[in-house]
Order: C-alpha cells, then sequence, then structure tokens
C-alpha cells in the first residue's frame, strides 16, 4: 500500500463492511490506528463498534453468519489473507472482554496458558518471570502474588478485569482489543483499570470500545464516533469533545441521542 | 381512590395464593405418590428375594470306594469319566444314611428317599471334586452339599408341613427329617456364595442356580458400551457442537439422533442381529454383539447429553481461549470439555444403567440362552469376549418363565443384583464427577 510509507499507523482499515446474515452492521469504515496510542471508539449500544473490534482479530470468524470484506492491515499485512491464521493473529493482537471472563483455573494457569501455547516460555523459571512480568503490568501482582494457584474466579470483579488483562499481555501482543473492559465493574476497579491503560500505552497500540464519553475522554489520544455502522468522525480526543465537525457527534456528545 | 390497608388480603391476592398452595399440594403428592410406588417395590424384591442370598447345605461324609469310582485302579481320568453323576447318586445316598443312623434319628423314611433329599446338583459337585484330584477316592470325605429346592424352602420360610403334605415333591416326614439334622448341626442355612458365582441351572435343580455367567456377561457388555460408546458419542457430540456449520444437514443429523433416542430397544435387536451375527458372523449370545446393540442404543443418549453438557458451557470460556490465541481444538480440550466433563459423565451414566436393564435387544441375538456352564473363554487363555453368556436382565426374564416355586426367589435375588450393581455404577460415576467438577 502507498500509505503504508506516509502514515505510522499500526492498524490500517479500508472499506471494511461487516453483513450479518441480511444485517449490514458496518458500512464502509476506513480507520487509521496508531501505534503506542489508546483509541477509543464511541457510539450507542448497535452502532457496530464492537463488531469493528472483533474484526481486528478476527474474532468474528467464529460467528458463522458474519461475512467481513475490505481490507484490514496490521504492520502491512493483509490479516484477511487467506494465508493468516487467525490463531497467529489472536497472539499478536489481544483482546479483552466486557465481562471479566478467567478461566476456572488457578491465576498462574489463567496467565500462564497462552505464553504455554504458543511456546513462549523455555523452561519453568521462564513461565514464572512471564506470568511475573505479566500480572505486575497489570497492576495485580501485589494482590495476587501470595495466591497465585488459588482459582481465579474467587478473585473480585476488578481484580478480575486485571487478571484477564494480565492474560492477554503474557502473550506478548502488539495490539490490545478492549471491548467495554469496565462496564462491569465499580468506580474504584474502573478507575484501577483505566490507569493500567494509560500504562500499557507505552508498549502496545490500545483501542477501547467504551459507552462512557468520560471515559474515552480521560484515556483515549484519538477517538473515532460510530453511528448506525458508520464511523462518523475520527481524530484527536481533545478535538471530538470540544469541536466536533458532524452534527450527529456533537448530539451525541452532549447526550441527545444514544 | 380508596385506602387499600397492607393488613387485610384481597381478592385476587387471595386467589393467587390458594393457586399456589394448592400447586405445592400437587407436587407434594406426586412426590408421596412415587415414594410409596418405590418403597412398595422394594419391600416386595427384598422379600421375595433377599432369601436367595441364603442357601441350606448338609454337612456329610461321603464314602468314595475305589471299587466303584476308579474300575481300571491307576487312577485314569478317561475311565474315571465314565462313572456318572447317577453312579455318585447312590454313594450321597449312603452317606445320608449313614449320617441319619449314626446320629440315631428315628425315620420312616427309606433309603431312595433321604437321598433325595440331597440336590441332584450335589452328586455333580462330588464328581467335579473327585475328578478334579482323583487321590481322594477310597477315602471318606466330608462334603458340604446343596439340599433340594423342597428343603431349602422350608428352611426360608416357604414350604410349611401343611404345603408339603400336598406336595408331590416332598413330604411331611422329610421335612421332620430335614429339621433334626439342623438341629443337631448337619444341615445349615449359610450365605450362598453360589448364587453369586454359579451359573445357571436346569428346571430341576434350582438350589444351584446363580448368577455368575450373568454377572460376567452384564459386566462385559458395560465394558464394551463403556469403551465404544463414550468416545463416539463424545467425539460425535464435540464435532456437531463446536466444529460442524450449522446448515441443513446438521439438523437433519441433529433430529436423527433426537429420534433413535426414542427407538424402541427391540429395534436395535434387529439391527445387531443383522449386521452382526448374520453379516459380520460373530458369535451369536455373546458379550460382544450385546455389548455392541446396546453401544448403538446408548450412543444417541450420550451424545444428546454430551451436546446439552458442551452448550452449557458459557461462549466467554471459548472466547477466553480463542482471545489468548488458542486454536478451536484446544480451546475445546483445554477449556470447554472439562468443564462439561461432569455433565458427560451424568449422561453416560443414565445410559449405560439403560443399557445394563435392557433385556429385548439382547432376546433377539441369543443371550437369552440357557448357559450351563462357565464359557471357556472366561478362562483367560480364551479371548474374553466372543462365548456366550447371559446378562442380568435376561436371567430375571428367564428365572420368572420356570415352573418351580423357588425360582421366584432367584428372580427377585437377581434383580437385587442388578440394582446393586446398578448403585455401584452409580457410586462411581458420583465419585468421577466430584473428582472433575470445577467450581466457578
Amino acid at each position: 500500500m502507498k500509505d503504508k510509507t506516509m502514515t505510522q499507523s499500526k492498524i490500517s482499515a479500508k472499506g471494511v463492511q461487516v453483513h450479518y446474515a441480511d444485517t449490514h452492521a458496518i458500512k464502509d469504515v476506513d480507520v487509521e490506528i496508531a501505534d503506542k496510542e489508546v483509541t477509543a471508539f464511541i457510539g450507542p449500544s448497535g452502532c457496530g463498534k464492537s463488531t469493528f473490534l472483533r474484526c481486528i482479530n478476527r474474532m468474528n470468524d467464529t460467528i458463522g453468519i458474519c461475512r467481513v470484506t475490505g481490507d484490514i492491515r496490521i504492520d502491512g499485512e493483509d490479516i484477511y489473507d487467506p494465508k493468516v491464521d487467525p490463531v497467529q493473529l489472536r497472539a499478536k493482537v489481544g483482546m479483552v472482554f466486557q465481562k471479566p471472563n478467567p478461566f476456572p483455573k488457578s491465576i498462574y494457569d489463567n496467565v500462564a496458558y497462552g505464553p504455554k501455547i504458543h511456546g513462549l516460555a523455555r523452561d519453568k523459571d521462564d513461565l514464572d518471570q512471564i506470568v511475573e512480568n505479566a500480572l505486575r503490568k497489570a497492576a495485580l501482582w501485589n494482590e495476587a502474588k501470595d495466591r497465585l494457584h488459588a482459582s481465579g474466579t474467587g478473585l473480585s470483579g476488578g481484580q478480575q478485569q486485571r487478571l484477564c488483562i494480565a492474560r492477554a499481555i503474557a502473550t506478548a501482543p502488539e495490539v490490545l482489543l478492549m471491548d467495554e473492559p469496565c462496564s462491569a465493574l465499580d468506580p474504584i476497579a474502573t478507575a484501577q483499570v483505566e490507569e493500567l491503560i494509560d500504562e500499557l500505552r507505552q508498549s502496545y497500540s490500545v483501542v477501547i470500545v467504551t459507552h462512557s464519553m468520560q471515559q474515552a475522554a480521560r484515556v483515549s489520544q484519538k477517538t473515532a464516533f460510530f453511528h448506525l455502522g458508520n464511523l462518523v468522525e475520527f481524530g484527536e480526543t481533545d478535538k471530538i469533545f470540544t469541536n466536533p465537525e458532524d452534527p450527529r457527534t456533537e448530539s451525541y456528545i452532549s447526550g441527545r441521542i444514544g | 381512590m380508596t385506602h387499600k390497608s397492607l393488613l387485610t388480603v384481597d381478592a385476587l391476592t387471595r386467589k393467587r395464593n390458594t393457586a399456589e398452595k394448592r400447586f405445592k399440594a400437587y407436587g407434594l403428592g406426586a412426590i408421596i405418590v412415587a415414594m410409596i410406588a418405590l418403597a412398595l417395590l422394594l419391600t416386595s424384591v427384598v422379600s421375595t428375594g433377599s432369601s436367595a442370598f441364603k442357601q441350606t447345605y448338609a454337612t456329610i461324609t461321603v464314602p468314595l470306594p475305589a471299587a466303584k469310582l476308579d474300575k481300571s485302579g491307576t487312577r485314569d481320568l478317561a475311565v474315571m469319566k465314565k462313572v456318572t453323576t447317577i453312579g455318585y447318586a447312590s454313594l450321597l445316598r449312603d452317606g445320608m444314611v449313614a449320617t441319619v443312623e449314626e446320629l440315631g434319628i428315628a425315620t420312616d423314611l427309606n433309603a431312595k428317599t433321604i437321598g433325595k433329599m440331597l440336590s441332584k446338583e450335589a452328586s455333580a459337585t462330588v464328581r467335579n471334586a473327585v475328578l478334579a484330584d482323583p487321590d481322594i477316592v477310597g477315602t471318606d470325605m466330608e462334603f458340604k452339599l446343596l439340599m433340594n429346592g423342597r428343603i431349602d424352602g422350608y428352611f426360608k420360610g416357604r414350604v410349611t408341613m401343611e404345603s408339603a403334605a400336598l406336595d408331590g415333591n416332598t413330604s411331611p416326614e422329610e421335612l421332620q427329617l430335614a429339621q433334626a439334622l439342623a438341629d443337631v448341626g448337619v444341615v445349615d442355612t449359610t450365605f450362598n456364595w453360589a448364587f453369586l458365582t454359579a451359573p445357571d441351572a436346569s428346571d430341576q435343580r434350582p438350589e444351584a442356580a446363580g448368577l455368575g455367567v450373568a454377572i460376567l456377561g452384564s459386566l462385559y457388555m458395560m465394558i464394551v458400551v463403556l469403551v465404544l460408546a463414550l468416545p463416539i458419542g463424545v467425539a460425535a457430540s464435540i464435532y456437531l457442537e463446536e466444529f460442524a456449520p450449522k446448515n441443513r444437514w446438521t439438523d437433519i443429523i441433529e433430529v436423527n439422533i433426537s429420534n433413535l433416542a426414542a427407538v424402541p430397544s427391540i429395534v436395535y435387536g434387529i439391527l445387531g442381529l443383522a449386521i452382526f451375527i448374520n453379516f459380520m458372523e460373530f458369535n451369536q449370545s455373546s458379550p460382544l454383539v450385546g455389548g455392541l446393540c446396546l453401544t448403538l442404543m446408548t450412543l444417541p443418549t450420550i451424545i444428546i447429553s454430551t451436546r446439552a453438557a458442551l452448550k452449557s458451557v458459557p461462549p466467554s470460556i471459548r472466547d477466553a481461549a480463542l482471545g489468548v490465541g488458542a486454536s478451536k481444538i484446544q480451546a475445546v480440550f483445554h477449556h470447554v470439555l472439562p468443564l462439561a466433563a461432569s455433565g458427560i459423565l451424568t449422561g453416560t451414566i443414565i445410559g449405560l444403567a439403560q443399557a445394563l436393564g435392557e433385556t429385548a435387544p439382547l432376546l433377539l441375538i441369543g443371550m437369552v440362552a440357557f448357559v450351563r456352564e462357565y464359557p471357556a473363554a472366561y478362562t483367560p487363555d480364551a479371548g474374553l469376549f466372543g462365548e456366550a453368556a447371559t446378562a442380568l436382565p435376561v436371567q430375571v426374564f428367564n428365572w420368572t418363565q420356570r415352573a418351580d416355586p423357588s425360582f421366584v426367589e432367584r428372580a427377585s435375588g437377581a434383580i437385587i443384583t442388578l440394582l446393586i450393581f446398578l448403585l455401584i455404577m452409580n457410586a462411581i460415576a458420583i465419585f468421577l464427577r466430584r473428582k472433575f467438577e470445577r467450581r466457578w
């Protein structure tokens, strides 16, 4: 692609269309997501922001009726190329889900699972180190270090979500996708996770879907506003929230639609 | 608007409350009926069947004269085998008569009648002992021998002096003699291990009939069913639930699996007869064929319950696994299957229990055969599953058709054994489920 040299974008989407059976869920979306930045997707429910997020690591492949067309590139490589194995892609593009979903296994096994299946650890000590690093990065180490072999499902909601973040970053991804990671959390846990997102920005390209405009304003550098499957506006977060170009963006931000 | 007090119950609420009370009463009533039915079933089976686990034996000394049992004098088995059980019966009669005389018990019975108080099986017992160890010929040996069914029935309360007076097979005098022998300890009623180990016996000797072959046959069939139905069923369910595309073909397969679960079991018997016996030419009456038929019957049950168990695993777990880059098969085997294990186990045990109690298909493939002896296969040097055997429910079916009243007791005893078999299987399943169960 020509513009690969022009911009420093990590993820570049062009003309992405998504259909669920007869529903046209994403209509011709173009977006450039930069490296080492937090990009927020906002918009009313059902606007397609989560669907678009799930295109980036091909989680939509698991839904039989979902059809994705268009061009999504990570570091210039087409991720929908038939040669791409989604399993490898998902190791590179980690994902955190809306509801904390730790495996019903120990905290250690939750974090160690990814590195184990991708062969990232040479030996037990190495694996221990990876687990510790991931838990430290997810700001869970201090709470979890004495109970690494206790069940992950026994943690509180906020801790579970940080465990899921640790699990996602343990596979050393380059991009981290977060689908409303704080919607099931209380304000304190939300604050912890937001702080964490800000730190993660130093190592990863983070894409976060959120319903909370305050959250988008707090954590992101770039914001994309989706409405009815269209990408209405995409730009610097400050600009979107203070001086939106599109009237629909303004209505949504000021609370008149959505 | 009138003010309504919360302290008085209005008409609509009262109606709702009575409806609720009524429904609770129906539910409770249903449970009580079910419990009474279960209690009746168990009491009737246990009260008629428990006596099958006890058996009356006489401990007597039997002379084993060499002149009669080993005419060649060389302990040559071929020659010794020429003496049939009829030849041994007279020795047993002599032993019984001698015992009675020795104890000084007065009786009007002739020697022949006294001899017949022993089971017809007793002479076979002695003959087998002699053939197994020819060196005992020429000595007097003490044997613990079965009494006949009527005497046994007397000690279990089934036969009384009044009924014996009307019975052509026994008489009150015989019962009095048996009682006298019991008083001095020659005749005794002990736990009947033979009921669990001995093979079936003919119509004339209910006292010798046992469940040994049936238990082994049922056990082997369960092994065949478990080894085949569990992996095939689980693999089919995993494919259908996790991998198969959702289209018309999988819909048709799904409907057909549900239909197969409702197919009468005797149809599987006809299928087994046609495929496994007529076409593949396996031995009829063998646990292998029985197990294969029951596998076909059990598969739909296992597939349906396994699919339900897989469906009940929350999709978030699959997402989580796929999200960290696990392949589909890793997600299924590392995460989904362990969480579904307890449900799969429950379905499997229900299927096995159904198979264990199944009679109809086994009738068609010849497992109803009268198996008098342990098949050669049950000795370690032969194939295990290919020889004729019978199964517990078929044995019950068989015994309830026999004329001698002693078989009623035997049949109930077999039902008790079947129920214990089931309880053991369920206990194992519960133990495994506890072990595999994951806490959320």
